[in-house]
């Protein structure tokens, strides 16, 4: 039996613990840990720029640094602080909410978040050397190749986000997999949380979406590099085909970042209200709906490249449909609400406060969609109004709410309501601040990205308003710091079901869950299962097994090292040029192979040594279940 | 159904009063909102007719949040469960049918805006031909037919039909008069871009540089210049009559061999860089140092016309960082004040 030879219990403590784990649940406050540093991050690059913005013709930064500033904030915002917060959530939540013990593949999981760490923080390494990335987010070419970029700056870019992006790609493989095959029994597609549907959207996405990057990352690699052409027109390349790569990527990823948000938002509303979510079967449709548009609308970003009124009269149209199952959700919250018996907890602040506010952010989206009115918004600071309105005023105010929402469920303890109702006042007015009156600066001729403006044009106040927000928004996140050092002081004494009014089945756990999250698998009789439980008078789940041995996976150091190779191997191949030759070879080169080689190595391992992970025994479960009593 | 109508009849004041409001936002030169031309007209009447339906949805929207929000509120100690509701397709009905009539009414006039302004004017004999070059941090206006190529500052013909083709010499740019027409990317590669605008009014119009282009990208301004046809026939006649040297010889070979290295004045010169003919009677020097009168000095940016050369041909990279000109001649105080004084002295007699 393997059963005899698995039962060595392999665990650590301490630091090794947060290295080896594989448990969805570190991982998930890992994610949180690291996406929330990246948010300081970038938050703090936004305050900078807003610093500069505050008066006409300033010169707080340098026209240079203030390229780096609008670059990495982005970057780092898009990719380094929403996508692994929503992996925390995910993380946290999902496998809970279908009945799971932990995700399908651990293992990776794991390693999807030790790609993602090393990655961010190789491109933030470029701070440190100077050589920042300076061409936008987007990075357009030709100002991303070598001809107008010539310092690292931009591989920093290339290499950090190529290995960021296997660590989202594995993580959006695995959530797939594990939704789809990991479901408690009677738990059908039509009865998952709303939260877990997106989440496994979003995974779908992610999976068809971030290939596309992958390749233009690779192309602009093989330009920047090793002197390819992909992009330099002067040597046959085509600028304007990075343009569709990168938004062939680029518009499906903020869907795959407002999707979570929108399961968010359907959990925390429908919890407190006490109502079931209203129109459940047409909100999980116009998810999908949504997620599949997505991918018809990538040229909106590109009205005014010139692709002629066929391509651009098709993309407005596609792009306007998308309002309508958008539209459909914000009423279904809506209706959630009417009829309600409506707590405002912080959580929930957060989420009613994103209805009005993603509907402001979603409409200036329908403008946008008009072409020819897109020519006087495109690259203004319309534009930039309107995608934070959706991204902050959505995705952020979305995350606040889960984070609110689930903190009980991850570490055990309820935030501070009273801080939290802080957190959402300073943060949610000072947003409005910020960015509303941006719209109007975009319409009275403000282009976008620029490191001044000249007196006189009538931007003066409408900035100096849009910094005074920019500053609040920053008090509402430092007091949402103070809150999280409040709580961790506190004593862990959360309740299974510290709302009270808990639908799903992370809700009949404890809080934080044991490590095999369920010591029996729960029978799933409908929609909302913990609700329909507490309806017909029971006080828990009704178990789908009896209690006995669980199956663990093993820890395991491997992932880390597979990202410190990759990492490695990225400084390497970037600085091949700079760092002159050994022997036959040049030292950069050989320093990239060694890294590649640890990755390798690491997978070589992964694949020779049997590991068939540990038991936990009866005995374990019972005295937990005891001790928790 | 009377209840729906008065609805309308109450938010129609609400939207005529947003169209005033946005209407007085912004400088009649620059803004979007207060379009003086038919092309910006022709978008500003699509931007009106969008944001018009957008805050009827907010409206709305708003107006059900702040009702739920009161009404619907937990009283202390409350225990009830609401009824539990799974949905009602009347509703689903109405919130999808709704919104795909309002992009209905927003779709067809876009639709039919897009081919509208997608007219190619550069074969029509009526229209003035412009070839619009991006370079980095500068604007180069070519006159196909006339024969000119000027920079910074496009002279162009009240009423008269502008036809621009678009190009960039470097990086991506997008060619943006706020007040008179949307943008246009220029592309790389022979990649050409068509738009056109007209411009009933004389006056000067302010035009913006609109796609991240590098350090300088927020100071690639440059202007709109409409005159009346007659001015702009004397303009053209002007522009391209030859142009002496400067008098004092020392000034001359400095100023052949230092700028008309890159700079062209009348027939002397090369083509790269910016064509100075004329530089006197543009409204600024280096696309964002305004001129104004000796005194009328408001803002930073302003100063008059020899301090403005002066200030750019002793320190371009202080005005914008990473331009082509900075640390490329070294000049003596004098030759300094030589070359401004000759180029203050380059103006052309047509308005």
């Amino acid at each position: 039996m393997a059963h005899a030879n698995a039962h060595a219990v392999k665990r650590y403590s301490g630091i090794m613990d947060w290295l080896t784990t594989v448990d969805h649940k570190k991982i998930g406050i890992l994610y949180l840990i690291a996406g929330g540093f990246f948010f300081l991050v970038g938050g703090l690059e936004a305050i900078l720029i807003r610093v500069q913005l505050w008066a006409p013709q300033n010169d707080f930064v340098g026209a240079d640094t203030y390229n780096e500033l609008l670059t990495m904030h982005g970057t780092t915002m898009i990719f380094l602080a929403a996508m692994p917060l929503l992996f925390a959530l995910m993380n946290a939540v999902v496998p809970l909410q279908i009945g799971a013990r932990d995700v399908a593949f651990p293992f990776v999981n794991s390693l999807g978040f030790w790609t993602f760490l090393f990655g961010g923080v190789l491109l933030n390494i470029s701070w440190l050397t100077g050589h920042v990335p300076d061409a936008g987010w987007t990075s357009y070419a030709p100002l991303a190749g070598t001809t107008y970029s010539t310092t690292h700056g931009v591989d920093y870019y290339v290499l950090g986000l190529q290995i960021a992006g296997i660590g989202t790609l594995v993580g959006g493989i695995n959530f797939l997999v594990t939704i789809i095959n990991m479901r408690a029994p009677g738990m059908t597609f039509m009865r998952m949380p709303l939260f877990t549907w997106t989440a496994f959207i979003t995974s779908a996405l992610i999976l068809f979406a971030f290939p596309a990057l992958t390749v233009g990352l690779a192309a602009l690699m093989f330009d920047r590099l090793f002197e390819g052409n992909f992009f330099d027109p002067a040597a046959g390349g085509n600028a304007v085909l990075w343009e569709h790569i990168f938004w062939i990527f680029g518009h499906p990823e903020v869907y795959i970042l407002i999707l979570p948000a929108f399961g968010i938002i359907s959990e925390v509303v429908s919890t407190f209200s006490r109502k079931r979510l209203f129109g459940y079967s047409s909100m999980v449709f116009a998810t999908i709906l949504i997620g599949f548009l997505g991918f018809m609308v990538w040229a909106h970003h590109m009205f005014t490249t010139g692709l002629g009124p066929v391509a651009n009269a098709l993309f407005s149209i596609a792009t306007m449909l998308i309002a309508v199952p958008t539209g459909i959700k914000i009423f279904n919250w809506l209706f959630t609400m009417w009829g309600g018996s409506i707590k405002f907890t912080a959580a929930n602040l957060f989420a009613v406060g994103f209805i009005p506010t993603f509907v402001m952010g979603g409409v200036t989206g329908v403008m946008l969609a008009a072409a020819p009115a897109d020519f006087q918004y495109h690259d203004s600071y319309f534009v930039v109004a309107h995608f934070h309105y959706v991204i902050v005023g959505g995705l952020v105010l979305g995350i606040f709410a889960g984070l609110h929402y689930w903190w009980p469920k991850m570490f055990g303890r309820v935030l501070s309501e009273s801080l939290g109702k802080w957190t959402f006042w300073t943060f949610f007015i000072g947003f409005h601040l910020t960015f509303f009156v941006q719209h109007f600066l975009g319409l009275m001729g403000m282009p976008r990205r620029i490191w001044q403006y000249l007196d006189g044009l009538g931007f003066n106040e409408m900035n100096m308003i849009s910094t005074v927000g920019a500053f609040l928004m920053g008090l509402g996140t430092i007091f949402f710091l103070i809150n999280v050092v409040v709580t961790s002081v506190k004593p862990k004494n959360a309740a299974n079901d510290p709302w009270e009014d808990g639908r799903t089945l992370e809700w009949t756990i404890p809080s934080p869950p044991p490590e095999y999250n369920f010591a029996q698998t729960p029978l799933v009789r409908g929609y909302d299962a913990y609700w329909k439980e507490k309806m017909d008078g029971h006080k828990g789940m009704t178990p789908a097994e009896p209690i006995g041995p669980i199956h663990m996976p093993s820890p395991s150091i491997l992932p880390f090292f597979m990202g410190v190779g990759l990492f490695i191997a990225g400084f390497g191949f970037m600085y091949s040029p700079d760092w002159g030759d050994v022997g036959f070879m040049k030292t950069g080169h050989l320093v990239g192979a060694i890294g590649l080689l640890i990755t390798l190595g690491c997978m070589l391992l992964r694949s020779m040594i049997d590991d068939h992970g540990f038991h936990i025994e009866e005995e374990e479960i019972l005295k937990d279940q005891g001790g928790k009593a | 159904m009377m209840k729906r109508w008065q609805i309308v009849k109450r938010l129609a004041p609400l939207t005529a009063f947003l169209v005033l409001v946005l209407a007085a936002c912004g400088r009649e030169d620059l803004s979007t909102l207060n379009p003086q031309g038919p092309v910006a007209e022709e978008q500003f009447g699509l931007m009106k007719l969008a944001i018009t339906i957008m805050s009827i949805v907010v409206i709305v929207v708003f107006a059900i949040s702040l009702y739920v929000i009161v009404r619907f509120r937990r009283r202390p100690g409350d225990k009830t469960i609401p009824k539990q509701v799974e949905g009602s397709h009347k509703l689903e009905i109405i919130w999808t049918v709704i919104p795909i009539i309002l992009l209905i009414i927003l779709g067809v006039p876009t639709v039919q805006s897009v081919f509208n302004l997608s007219k190619d004017y550069s074969k029509d004999p009526e229209a003035v031909k412009v070839i619009v070059t991006a370079h980095q941090y500068w604007w180069e206006f070519e006159y196909p037919e006339l024969g000119i190529k000027t920079a910074q500052e496009l002279v162009i013909p009240t009423g008269k039909t502008i036809a621009i083709q678009a190009k960039t010499a470097d990086v991506l740019h997008s060619f943006w008069i706020p007040s008179l027409a949307g943008k246009i990317d220029t592309n790389p590669g022979g990649n050409i871009n068509h738009m056109y605008f007209s411009a009933p009014k004389e006056g000067v119009y302010l035009g913006k540089c609109a796609e991240l282009c590098g350090p300088s990208h927020g100071l690639m301004d440059f202007k709109v210049k409409a005159v009346n046809p007659d001015s702009f026939d004397r303009w053209s006649a002007a522009i391209t009559e030859p142009v002496a040297l400067p008098s004092d010889p020392a000034i001359a070979q400095a100023f052949e061999s230092k700028c008309l290295v890159c700079h062209a004045v009348g027939e002397y010169g090369g083509p790269a860089f910016p064509n100075l003919t004329g530089i006197a009677s543009r409204e600024s020097v280096g696309g964002i140092l305004v001129n104004v009168e000796e005194g009328e000095k408001q803002y930073k940016h302003e100063d008059t016309l020899y301090n403005n050369l002066y200030k750019w041909i002793k320190d371009p990279e202080a005005v914008k960082p990473g331009n082509g000109m900075s640390n490329q001649y070294d000049l003596t105080e004098e030759e300094l004040k030589g070359i401004t004084e000759y180029l203050s002295s380059l103006t052309l007699d047509f308005e």
